[in-house]
């Protein structure tokens, strides 16, 4: 790929002349993420999560790996084995706090750079592929999560084991048997345990591989940028080392600050005191809720009450929740406007402020509220809407929308003007 | 295509949810709106502010405190409840020497097994035994207990929203059902059905108003605290031992805040020192503003 | 109009195109003291990556062991655990210990009189770890009716090490004598090892 100006790898000594020959792996990076790879200039900060969320894995995959070697998967001792890395392996609380708050930390980076995705469009032609494969990975991660928090084995991860299998008893006819074979018994025990674990350990390098895929996939078009304006010429690009690896080491500092606050101050917020009763088959929480990163999907499943003619609520909880995400595999074909970014196109922008946000911030707090009014009429109003807006409303406003004039090129949205653009050259906005 | 699929798959999703939406409203519209009230509804009680050296991010152990905590257990809750994630030497952190936690340890009976006769019996615990459990198992705990087994205290005041201030309110919280008021109103007049059962308590400050556990500390003095400690009201016995149960549910508690603050203090120098580098690169390319005319 | 019509390309400036005056050093500094804050990070956070491997608190609590060797009789040993390891503790005969102080400390592989393996006022007691100094291997010799090898202590059955009543090396490929642990008595009965 890459445009023609992309400034080409240099081995700069014998050692990576020889190198080069033998396993071009410099030149890999220095084409991936180096001086190599021309980057619109004008990327602003919500770019900056796409670095942050491959921090995140790599951060998990670590203290992951570290925690394994103490974590004992069986359901007599998981409980304890947890308890001793808190208390008697050498920095163990650290590790542990931090890959518990490392899950959070990861999950609030990638809602950011999904979010980004669908308020500039990066969905959209050329870059379907690198849409797809993203939400792969998020169904990827929701597994791994989901896994993960079953292994301490306290009653949240008991009951959310138990819950979240129990929707595949919602299947008709073969359900049942699905359930039974998922958790290898009637109810979570050890064999359910020890193949988390497994699965647990083994999907994180599946996610790595999905990674390369997807920037693999960024590369062939490169990135895109808030104008939606494709790159035209060399001025409109910069090279991505040192600009961004700069703005992106800052963005981490940030991260990390938050991040470090959050495990060394606070490390129990985002968690659930159950969790620190170990798992009681015999007796269920009040209230049962999974970690906050799912809950506007786990508010849509609850927000099926009633039977639809012929599909018991139940199931029609589970389509949905399940839905919920696959629509997003569709999103390049639904919204086929050719402009991209939501700053020039008007009536996606009103949508996308004023109804999708409030109803994922709607379905996120009552995702973690007890099943009761007024959360559940709520959470069926924004359901409607959060369906609404990507199976009705994109499709029928891309068709219908004016959108708003886009600057001839990048150059020009940064700098104010583009000669070029004066003299009249390859005057084709937008694409 | 793809949009006219969508578009009905949609309509389908919105539906549904519509329809239960309607179900709910006309199920409101009849039934009066929301849940009933219940005695557990309107007078559970939120756990009462407790002010522990240790609270927040700047908190430390009070050890005199700790180690007065540590003897309430021992005296009175150790009867009944278990301690089975802490280990005697874990003790030497409240200020122990090493004779003080082995003879601490010897004053319990662990399970062990005769070296001669290879028989299940007890023996003298040792610094690297950790609390034994007073019940052989949870059928005699709860056997012992009409039906409600004591649970591990290990771990109590981080598996309970506001921990350390939930077992403080807990330990004096228990309240005589009959006056019991709160705003004026009484459990008796606004729900005359709610009683005790047999074997409860009144507690406002248990999620379902009945605990199983008689109340534990009952009178000053209960336990005697070493001269030149505060008096063993009521009170101060519930907190220290609200504080004891705070430090065995994390012991690394004060650590933690302790390292966690010089990371912090590095990482906001660094991401200072990264924001003037990122000001350098970005320098030579920053757009020049345009001049008036 | 704005003064960057006259750029070829504009606002697309090279990193060299800074490298002038007094803006290099300072650049030059920020740029170098962001990178080495960031390796500064680095490398803390590999110490509690790398010291989460060593052993734990609860094993180290049980590096030292208490034990009571009123029990064992001359002529007898036991097998205790010190370290999740096997410790002999064995009292010698008269017998025995004539017969170790009989050697010629010189002629040994790795010279040591009884004396210096016991302690003063307890040189009945030997208290040896109960791992081959070959290959790691637990020798024979300590529980009742194993054969004690030619030179009657331990008889390694791995690669055949033979070690004396003093449980010194005489005989086959290990290369020292099976090792003392640090012990004390703590009274007359008990020894506290490690």
């Amino acid at each position: 790929m890459s445009f023609p100006w992309a400034k080409h790898y240099e081995p700069v000594n014998p050692l990576m002349r020889y190198l080069d020959e033998k396993l071009p792996l410099p030149r890999l990076v220095y084409n991936a993420i180096g001086g190599g790879y021309p980057v619109p200039r004008n990327l602003n900060y919500m770019w900056n999560f796409g670095v942050l969320a491959g921090f995140c894995l790599v951060l998990q995959i670590v203290t992951g790996v570290v925690l394994a070697m103490h974590y004992a998967a069986n359901a007599g001792v998981a409980f304890s084995s947890v308890e001793h890395i808190m208390r008697d392996v050498n920095w163990g609380w650290a590790l542990r706090y931090a890959h518990a708050n490392g899950a959070s930390a990861f999950f609030a980076v990638i809602y950011l750079h999904i979010f980004r995705g669908f308020f500039y469009s990066s969905y959209k032609a050329p870059r379907e592929m690198v849409w797809l494969i993203g939400v792969v990975i998020f169904l990827l991660m929701m597994a791994t999560g989901f896994m993960g928090y079953v292994l301490p084995w306290g009653q949240m991860s008991f009951w959310g084991a138990k819950v979240i299998t129990g929707l595949f008893g919602a299947i008709p006819v073969i359900g049942e048997p699905i359930q039974i074979w998922l958790l290898g018994g009637y109810a979570p025990d050890n064999a359910a345990l020890n193949r988390f674990f497994s699965l647990h350990f083994l999907l994180p390098f599946v996610i790595a591989g999905a990674v390369i895929l997807h920037i693999w996939a960024l590369h062939i078009p490169g990135s895109s940028n808030p104008t939606g304006v494709e790159v035209k010429k060399e001025s409109d690009t910069i090279p991505f080392h040192p600009y961004y690896t700069a703005k992106d080491g800052f963005g981490l500092g940030v991260f990390l600050i938050l991040y470090c606050a959050l495990l060394f101050l606070f490390p129990n917020y985002l968690g659930h005191p159950d969790n620190y009763i170990e798992a009681n088959p015999l007796s269920t929480p009040a209230h049962i809720v999974p970690e906050w990163y799912f809950w506007p999907f786990y508010a849509i499943l609850r927000a099926f009450t009633s039977d639809f003619f012929f599909i018991p609520a139940k199931l029609m909880g589970v389509l949905a929740m399940f839905s919920a995400i696959l629509v997003w595999f569709f999103l390049p074909w639904l919204d086929k406007g050719p402009v991209r970014s939501g700053h020039y196109r008007p009536l996606f922008r009103k949508f996308f402020w004023f109804g999708l946000i409030p109803a994922m911030a709607v379905l996120f707090y009552c995702g973690g509220a007890p099943a009761e009014e007024p959360y559940v009429m709520l959470s069926q109003i924004a359901a409607t809407y959060y369906f609404l807006h990507f199976l009705v409303i994109l499709p029928i406003v891309s068709m219908i929308e004016r959108p708003e004039p886009l600057p001839y090129s990048i150059t020009e949205a940064v700098l104010g003007e583009d000669k070029a653009a004066v003299l009249g050259e390859n005057a084709t906005p937008g694409v | 295509m793809i949009r006219l699929i969508g578009i009905l798959a949609g309509l389908f999703f919105s539906v549904a949810l519509l329809w239960s939406l309607g179900n709910g409203v006309v199920a409101v519209a009849q039934q009066g709106y929301l849940k009933e009230a219940t005695a557990e509804s309107e007078f559970h009680l939120h756990p009462r502010e407790l002010d522990l050296q240790s609270n927040g991010p700047f908190g430390t152990w009070d050890l005199a405190q700790l180690q007065r905590g540590f003897q309430v257990y021992k005296e009175v809750c150790a009867a009944c409840h278990s301690l089975k994630y802490v280990a005697f030497r874990d003790l030497k952190a409240l200020g122990y020497s090493d004779a003080e936690v082995k003879a601490i340890a010897a004053g319990f009976q662990v399970p062990g097994i005769d070296a001669n006769t290879g028989e299940a019996n007890l023996r003298p615990g040792l610094p690297t035994d950790y609390f034994p459990s007073p019940y052989p198992n949870a059928t005699a705990a709860r056997a012992a207990n009409n039906n409600a087994v004591p649970p591990d205290l290990s771990l109590m005041t981080k598996a309970r929203h506001d921990g350390s201030a939930y077992v403080h309110s807990l330990l004096t919280g228990y309240r005589d059902l009959n006056t019991f008021s709160v705003g004026g109103k009484h459990v008796k007049d606004e729900f005359p059905d709610f009683s005790t059962p047999e074997g409860g308590h009144f507690n406002p400050y248990f999620a379902n108003l009945n605990i199983a556990m008689p109340p534990p500390l009952t009178t000053e003095g209960q336990v005697t605290y070493a001269p030149g400690q505060p008096k063993a009201t009521v009170d101060q016995m519930s907190t220290d031992v609200a504080a004891f149960l705070t430090w065995t549910a994390e012991p690394k508690k004060v650590k933690r805040t302790q390292v966690g603050w010089p990371v912090l203090g590095f990482l906001l120098f660094a991401t200072i020192l990264a924001w003037m580098a990122k000001n350098q690169v970005w320098a030579a390319i920053k757009p020049k503003k345009p001049r008036a005319a | 109009m704005a003064d960057t019509t006259g750029d070829a390309i504009p606002g697309t400036v090279t990193v060299s195109d800074s490298h002038d005056g007094d803006g290099v050093r300072r650049r030059d500094f920020i740029n170098i003291a962001a990178v080495g804050a960031a390796g500064v990070g680095g490398v803390a956070v590999l110490l509690p990556l790398i010291s989460q491997m060593a052993p734990s608190a609860d094993v180290l609590a049980e590096s030292s062991t208490e034990i009571d060797v009123s029990s064992v009789q001359p002529g007898m040993a036991i097998k205790a655990i010190f370290r999740k390891q096997p410790l002999f503790v064995r009292r010698l005969t008269p017998a025995e210990i004539k017969a170790a102080n009989e050697v010629d400390v010189s002629s040994l592989r790795d010279p040591q009189t009884l004396a210096e393996r016991t302690k003063e006022g307890h040189e009945d007691m030997l208290i040896t770890m109960g791992v081959c100094t070959h290959l790691g291997c637990v020798p024979l010799g300590a529980g009742e009716g194993e054969n004690k090898g030619p030179f009657g202590g331990y008889f390694c059955p791995c690669h055949g090490s033979a070690y004396d009543t003093a449980a010194r090396i005489r005989k086959g490929p290990a290369p020292k004598n099976l090792e003392v642990p640090e012990y004390e008595f703590t009274s007359d009965t008990v020894v506290k090892v490690g």
